[in-house]
C-alpha cells in the first residue's frame, strides 16, 4: 500500500505539468470539426473581412452569413478569435 | 471539499452519447498524462509532441464506440500514446532509444508513477479551490510564491504555510480513501 508524505505528494504533483492550452483546446474541438467548426475556421483563415465581422459581433455575423451554428461551435470559435 | 469527479467509465459513456462537455472534460482530465508520456517518457520535441497529442485524442474519439472496457480508458490512452510516440520517432529517423520504447522495467515504472500522479491529481480535484490553485501552481506549473499570491490576492509570505496545510489536507484525503477501501475489502 502506498504511503504519502508531503515530499512524495509534491513529487507526484510535479510529474504532471499542464499541456499547452492551445493543444488542449484543439483536441477538445475535434468533435466539432465535422459539425461546421472546421469549415468556419478555414473561412476565417481565408477571409479577413469575415474574420473582422466575427470579432466585432460573432452571433450577428454568423446569422448574417446564414450559419445556424451549434452553441458549442460558437463558444469554440469565440475562444479561437480571442486568441487571434 | 468538492464532490469527487465522475468516474472515467461514466465520462466515457457521456462522450459516447455525444456530450461535448464530457469530451472537453475527458481531454482536460487526461491531457497532462498524454503530454507527460510524450515529453517526459519519450523526450519528444514540442512539434512532435503536439502531433502525437492530437493524434492520440483523434484516435480516442474515433474509437470511443469500440472500447472494450470503459474503465480502462487510462491504460488505453497510455498504450496509444506510446504507439504514437514510437511511430513518430521512427518516422523522424531518430536513433537514440528511450526507456519507454524499449519496454524496459524503467518504462513500466514511469507509467506506474504517472498513474499514481493521476490518482493524486484526482484527489487534488476534491480539495478546496484555493488549495488546488496553490498546489497546482507551485508544483505542477512551477509558479513563484509571488505569482500565486498575486493571482489569489494573498501575501506571498503566506503561500509557503498554505502549501503545507493544503498538502496535509490532501494527505488526509488520500489516507482516508485507503482506510475506507481497506474496510470495504474486509467486508467482502
Amino acid at each position: 500500500m502506498t504511503t504519502y508524505d508531503e515530499q512524495s505528494l509534491a513529487e507526484l504533483l510535479a510529474l504532471l505539468p499542464p499541456a499547452p492550452t492551445a493543444w488542449v483546446r484543439a483536441a477538445q474541438e475535434l468533435p466539432l470539426l465535422d459539425k461546421g467548426l472546421g469549415e468556419l475556421l478555414e473561412r476565417v483563415e481565408a477571409d479577413a473581412e469575415f474574420k473582422r465581422r466575427l470579432i466585432a459581433d460573432l452571433e450577428t455575423a454568423l446569422e448574417a452569413e446564414g450559419y445556424d451554428a451549434d452553441p458549442a461551435i460558437v463558444d469554440a470559435l469565440r475562444a479561437r478569435l480571442e486568441d487571434a | 471539499m468538492n464532490e469527487p469527479p465522475s468516474s472515467d467509465a461514466a465520462l466515457v459513456a457521456r462522450c459516447r452519447a455525444g456530450e461535448q462537455a464530457a469530451w472537453n472534460e475527458l481531454v482536460e482530465r487526461f491531457s497532462r498524462y498524454v503530454y507527460a508520456i510524450a515529453v517526459r517518457g519519450f523526450r519528444l520535441s514540442d512539434a512532435d509532441a503536439e502531433d502525437v497529442f492530437q493524434e492520440v485524442f483523434a484516435r480516442t474519439y474515433e474509437h470511443l464506440d469500440r472500447l472494450r472496457d470503459d474503465t480502462a480508458i487510462r491504460p488505453w490512452l497510455a498504450q496509444t500514446t506510446r504507439r504514437c510516440c514510437i511511430d513518430r520517432i521512427r518516422a523522424s529517423g531518430r536513433e537514440e532509444p528511450t526507456e519507454l520504447e524499449l519496454g524496459t522495467d524503467e518504462g513500466e515504472e514511469l507509467i506506474a508513477r504517472l498513474d499514481e500522479a493521476m490518482d493524486v491529481r484526482a484527489a487534488l480535484d476534491e480539495l478546496p479551490e484555493h488549495c488546488r490553485e496553490i498546489l497546482d501552481g507551485f508544483f505542477a506549473c512551477d509558479e513563484s510564491y509571488r505569482t500565486i499570491g498575486d493571482r489569489l490576492g494573498l501575501p506571498a509570505g503566506t503561500i509557503a504555510s498554505r502549501i503545507s496545510r493544503c498538502l496535509a489536507k490532501m494527505r488526509e484525503l488520500l489516507e482516508g480513501r485507503k482506510v475506507s477501501s481497506a474496510a470495504s475489502g474486509e467486508l467482502r
